[in-house]
């Protein structure tokens, strides 16, 4: 899908990658939960984050739409600082305003959904394309439907997220990162939350959005849906990258006795 | 009166005794509550002589209280105390949902301003910060508007712009504010956190985000709350009769002076105390059901 090679540094805005994370460290008090991460991804790829809980990557996916703040180093997305605007050598932080319009460009789907439940499917889905991007709600709602339709949840638009399964939640959730058309999705552990028959439903619809070219983040332990739709896997322990490559590299011959302990527990 | 369920005996469950026929249909006989139905008995004895009592002692007076319950001074005395609610809770809660998210500012400054404002109108009885705004022209005989501690371009007689009503609603205000602010703190605290994280990573923008997604989940938190906060402000609007302002009590302790018919006029206090708390209650049902919008409890 993309022969782009790895590229400048995101400060000097010449980059042609996707997502360019350079040195970040991220401390919470006295526990280090980053320690020095760099990583590429490249425009349609799918990367797969794997690793033990505690290893970081729902921290790392966080710091991409700045969600979280990083404690240093620095992270770009489409060639453009998020959270900071560069100017010689200092990084000015930006405005809240400017900062919620940078993430209207990234979607992110959280474990336990986090719809809105006081508002019914298709107001969760219309809300920020209205609010955000100052869509006419008519066409945001017509565009909506078309999402739900997608998501394979037509008939659910008028019903309150509390009176789905998990697996639907899930899925409109999905719908409403997408509202946004944003440029890049990231999802933490999206079915992790989800009773082991409702999972397929939700991986499908990734797997979906995986063969149109979105480019995608996904944060997981399905190590079969990385076998099958990652292009890059890429894991981590301890606040590092341990190793990143193929799934046939990292999956079936990885080079490091962590990663091989660990495919051993989750196989 | 059936205040237990004890199903009559020959309605008793059965086993059903085609499953097994090995095994007997088994009956099952419910336990008896003798003692229940002597607390019955003497709970409904006292009920009854209450009752009684209401309709037989002449010393209710209830011809004096059906004569005085709809007087032009009585409803007069009632709208008064309305104002003083409906004012009173506007105020009050506008100034607390300001100090509460000043409560829940990232500024050190602003959050320590409106926690000594909590300390202290929850420290001082309300009667005392009553009658302190009442003698506020002691304090100012004149407010004015200009530069802080420079020149001022408007002067007011003090008690001229706030008057006795004024100074009553202020006061019953400020006091409920500190309580509102805390009610609204912590409605705003009982929404689950990934709310907000999902309003963020959506963009939407930040006063959006606490009026379309915050306030709304945080309404089903306040709302007992607050409701009890405006009831118990519509009684305590009686505290205002030390500063003579024509509510329903003072009214009611006006009339019973000249005429000496004390406990039917209280009769009628009470009764128009328990009629609009009753309203209010009612209404607290049907907003409540609005804000339970996609809830399933």
């Amino acid at each position: 899908m993309s022969s782009v090679t790895k590229t400048a540094d995101p400060v000097d805005g010449t980059t042609t990658a996707k997502v360019e994370i350079r040195a970040v460290h991220k401390r919470f008090g006295a526990l280090h939960v980053l320690r020095g991460i760099d990583l590429d991804v490249r425009a349609g790829e799918v990367t797969v984050v794997l690793g033990p809980s505690g290893s970081g990557k729902s921290t790392l996916l966080r710091t991409i739409n700045h969600l979280e703040k990083v404690d240093s180093g620095t992270v770009g997305v489409d060639g453009v600082l998020v959270g900071y605007r560069r100017s010689g050598n200092k990084l000015y932080e930006l405005r809240e305003r400017e900062i919620l319009r940078q993430r209207t460009r990234i979607g992110f789907v959280f474990q336990n959904f986090h719809l809105f439940p006081h508002l019914t499917v298709l107001e969760n889905i219309v809300e920020a394309p209205v609010s955000a991007l100052k869509r006419p709600r008519k066409e945001a709602e017509a565009a909506a439907r078309k999402l739900l339709e997608r998501v394979g949840l037509a008939d659910k638009a008028e019903a309150y997220p509390k009176q789905l399964s998990g697996g639907q939640q899930q899925r409109v959730a999905i719908a409403r990162a997408l509202a946004l058309e944003p440029s890049l999705l990231l999802f933490d552990e999206p079915t992790s939350a989800l009773d082991p028959e409702l999972v397929g439903e939700v991986l499908d619809v990734i797997k979906d959005l995986a063969a149109s070219g979105t480019t995608m983040i996904v944060v997981t332990h399905e190590i079969g849906f990385a076998r099958e739709v990652a292009d890059t896997v890429v894991f981590m322990d301890e606040g590092r990258i341990v190793e990143q490559g193929s799934p046939a590299e990292v999956l079936d011959s990885p080079r490091h006795e962590r990663t091989r302990a660990f495919l051993s527990k989750v196989l | 009166m059936s205040l237990t369920s004890d199903p009559p005996a020959t309605e008793a469950v059965t086993k059903d005794p085609g499953a097994d026929a090995s095994v007997p249909a088994l009956v099952v006989v419910p336990v008896r509550h003798p003692w229940r139905w002597v607390a019955v008995a003497a709970t409904a004895v006292l009920l009854v002589q209450f009752v009684h009592g209401l309709v037989t002692n002449p010393g209710w007076e209830w011809d004096v209280f059906a004569a005085f319950f709809t007087t032009e001074t009585i409803l007069h005395a009632v709208w008064v105390t309305l104002q003083l609610t409906f004012y009173g809770t506007a105020l009050g809660f506008a100034i607390g949902i300001v100090l509460a998210f000043m409560r829940l500012s990232a500024s050190p400054f602003l959050r320590s301003v409106a926690f000594g404002y909590i300390w202290a109108f929850r420290s001082i009885p309300l009667i005392v910060q009553l009658l302190f705004w009442f003698n506020l022209a002691y304090l100012y005989k004149e407010l004015s508007i200009g530069i802080p501690f420079g020149p001022s371009f408007l002067s007011f007689d003090t008690m001229g712009l706030v008057g006795e009503m004024g100074a009553a609603v202020l006061g019953l205000a400020l006091h409920q504010a500190a309580y509102a602010a805390e009610i609204v703190r912590g409605g705003v605290l009982a929404v689950d956190e990934g709310q907000l994280e999902a309003a963020a990573s959506l963009g939407i923008p930040k006063l959006r985000q606490v009026r379309r997604i915050v306030l709304p989940q945080a309404m089903r938190s306040i709302l007992p709350n607050a409701a009890n906060e405006i009831i118990s402000l519509f009684k305590g609007t009686s505290i205002v009769s030390v500063m003579a302002i024509g509510e329903l009590f003072y009214q009611v302790q006006v009339v019973y002076g000249r005429n000496g018919r004390v406990v039917p006029l209280l009769m009628v206090a009470t009764a128009w105390y328990v009629l609009l708390t009753t309203a209010l209650s009612v209404v607290q049902h049907y907003v409540e059901r609005h804000y339970a919008k996609g809830s399933v409890r």
